[in-house]
């Protein structure tokens, strides 16, 4: 077993939890599902984008975004659903910029097929935007190395998990998830940092990334 | 009285740990929740349960009545259905009526709490008792497509709250205030949803003359049109062409319901001469509506119209396949091909029960998604935790709070 490399700053878990707030906007068509997406807040986008992880965490693989699900499902239109749903969301560091390839995705896709703003959605099946409200709290969680770091990865729940994971790089914008911004940073594990963050967490169900992880680190320890 | 440590078992003790930081951050402050009534119906059944559990985590929870006689809650009940977008008569009279209660109320209520959180209409107009603190109005009704004089006649009130909740998306309006969507939930402890013993399942059924030599198809509902009996006994027939099975319908007692009554009847009616269908006019009583539940193959709810339609959530958490209408709350629960099925018809109800009796595997893994779907989102420990996040937002109006 490699020797453990004390990190020159703990990593303090935080978790966080979610509250779904109304916007009272809905949409009935793809013309009015696109023009609400290029309006809505950023927390909107992220919410649609990133709800169904939450909300459907044992499914696996593949869970689609509420936009992909709506137009399938409500609209009938398969094929732009799948356009949706196999938008690389690790390829975006922010809302901005995934919220810009959701609508030209629909864009595109009308182009091609005019007939598809006809379609609408039947009464109580339209697509009501919803905010993501996030709350974000420090846990008791502080790993000094990355022995204390897999302990504390089993024991924390899927919302501290979330948090570091999709939050941090999406929605705060940092770029990377909060584990290998540490495990570069303070740990100096290039190579350990970038395996992770090498990691789909979308085509994976939270439990499974969390295995993932645990696997990829505890085989860096033994070296 | 059960314990906030006994839910461990079920959703795990960092979930616990979790309502208990948040019930932390919620220290100093005085929960006041008022509604208007201590027993019967949804909301004080939920506020029965969630007052104990609050008060257990730390967090200074009360729970005050407000008065109303006869015809003030006559008035409320016209209010009630017209919500839900059942033709009413309502008149002046009816809301002055409502209006002189009202005033009753606003002098007589001791408003006391950092935060009133002020369930469905009938206490509404205490905003007037607004002062610094902080207001919540929770609409548990179906207000979907409501009865727009009676929805004025209550946004005048509503404007004044800080915030609003709903329990589905198709409930929200664009509004001057902020609005939260927040799912009701089931108690997996209760009776109608614990474990229960198999010997307690056969008696049950043995009670009722049910046979378990071919799978039972059940919609447990109270008899009522808008949750569409003859429908489920169609869907049935259509199935039964194909799929030896049987069929239990099953509900609340209708003695006071004169349209209760007649649709039992009709449901009667129609399944005349099919020894395979049970109409069972239950008492209320929980542990039977859980065995039952519990003996089923599918589960249907082929409601027309529905407020949240928690008995999905109910047969979810027994990991039952579910065929339900997309309406009200009912997407929310089960999503179609996922964690159960949806369908828009009879034709597509009996589909739906066929592939789940011809496909058990299936039927099992959506059953079993189900449960966890429930286990995430819809138990009363999810209720709980968004309940103390919607307190704490009524001091931030970020979208991403660091506490």
């Amino acid at each position: 077993m490699a020797e453990l490399i004390k990190a020159k700053e703990p990593f303090k878990f935080c978790t966080r939890f979610h509250l779904s707030e109304l916007t009272g906007l809905r949409a009935s068509t793809l013309g009015q599902l696109l023009d609400l997406i290029k309006e809505v807040p950023g927390s909107c986008i992220y919410h649609h984008t990133h709800r169904f992880l939450q909300q459907h965490q044992y499914l696996s693989p593949e869970p689609p975004n509420d936009f992909a699900y709506w137009v399938i499902d409500a609209l009938g239109e398969d094929r732009l659903g799948e356009d949706l749903a196999s938008i690389d969301t690790m390829q975006y560091s922010t809302i901005r910029s995934l919220r810009d390839k959701i609508a030209s995705t629909i864009e595109d896709y009308l182009k091609i097929n005019p007939l598809a703003k006809l379609r609408f959605a039947h009464p109580g099946e339209e697509f009501y935007f919803i905010k993501s409200v996030s709350f974000v709290l420090p846990t008791d969680y502080i790993a000094y190395n990355l022995a204390d770091f897999v302990e504390i990865l089993r024991k924390i729940t899927m919302d501290t998990i979330y948090f570091h994971i999709f939050e941090a790089r999406l929605r705060i914008e940092k770029q990377s998830n909060d584990f290998s911004n540490w495990i570069e940073t303070s740990l100096g594990d290039k190579k350990l940092a970038d395996e992770i963050s090498g990691l789909d967490p979308y085509t994976r169900t939270l439990e499974d990334l969390r295995a993932a992880i645990i696997r990829i680190t505890e085989k860096r320890i033994k070296g | 009285m059960v314990k906030i440590e006994e839910y461990a078992s079920i959703v795990g003790q960092p979930i616990i740990d979790d309502l208990k930081l948040l019930a932390g951050r919620l220290q100093g402050k005085v929960i006041q929740n008022i509604n208007s009534t201590s027993v019967g119906g949804g909301v004080a059944e939920i506020l029965s349960r969630m007052v104990p559990i609050m008060k257990e985590l730390g967090v200074d929870t009360k729970w005050d009545l407000i008065k109303g006689g006869e015809q003030f809650f006559e008035v409320t009940k016209k209010f009630h259905n017209a919500l839900h977008g059942k033709q009413e008569v309502i008149d002046q009279h009816d809301f002055d009526i409502f209006l002189e209660t009202s005033k009753k109320n606003i002098e007589e209520v001791n408003i006391y709490g950092d935060i009133v959180f002020v369930h469905d209409p009938q206490p509404i107009a205490l905003i007037k008792n607004k002062n610094a603190n902080k207001w919540i109005w929770r609409c548990h009704i179906d207000v979907s497509e409501p009865d727009q004089k009676v929805w004025e006649f209550l946004m005048g009130f509503i404007i004044n709250y800080d915030s609003a909740v709903f329990s589905a998306p198709s409930f929200s309006r664009k509004m001057p205030i902020r609005q939260f969507l927040i799912s009701p939930s089931i108690d997996p402890l209760s009776d109608k949803n614990k474990e229960l013993p198999q010997e307690v399942i056969d008696s049950v059924l043995r009670k009722y003359g049910i046979l378990q030599d071919k799978p039972i198809i059940t919609q447990i509902s109270r008899f009522d049109r808008l949750k569409d009996p003859v429908g489920v006994i169609e869907a049935y027939q259509q199935v039964k062409k194909y799929n030896d099975c049987q069929l239990i319908l099953a509900g609340g007692t209708a003695a006071d319901d004169p349209e209760g009554i007649a649709v039992l009847e009709e449901a009667r009616e129609k399944a005349r001469q099919d020894p395979d269908i049970h109409i069972l006019l239950l008492p209320q009583n929980d542990i039977e509506v859980n065995a039952l539940q519990r003996a089923s193959t599918v589960i249907m709810q082929k409601s027309i119209k529905e407020g949240f339609g928690l008995t999905v959530a109910e047969a979810l958490w027994k990991a039952k396949p579910v065929v339900a209408s997309g309406v009200g709350g009912i997407p929310l629960q089960v999503k179609h091909k996922y964690s159960g099925l949806l369908c828009h018809s009879i034709e597509g109800a009996a589909f739906a029960i066929k592939q789940l009796l011809n496909s058990p595997g299936y039927a099992k893994k959506l059953g079993e998604n189900g449960r966890e779907h429930i286990r995430n989102n819809f138990l009363l420990t999810r209720h709980l935790r968004d309940y103390m996040l919607l307190f704490l937002s009524l001091y931030y109006q970020e979208d991403i709070v660091y506490l």
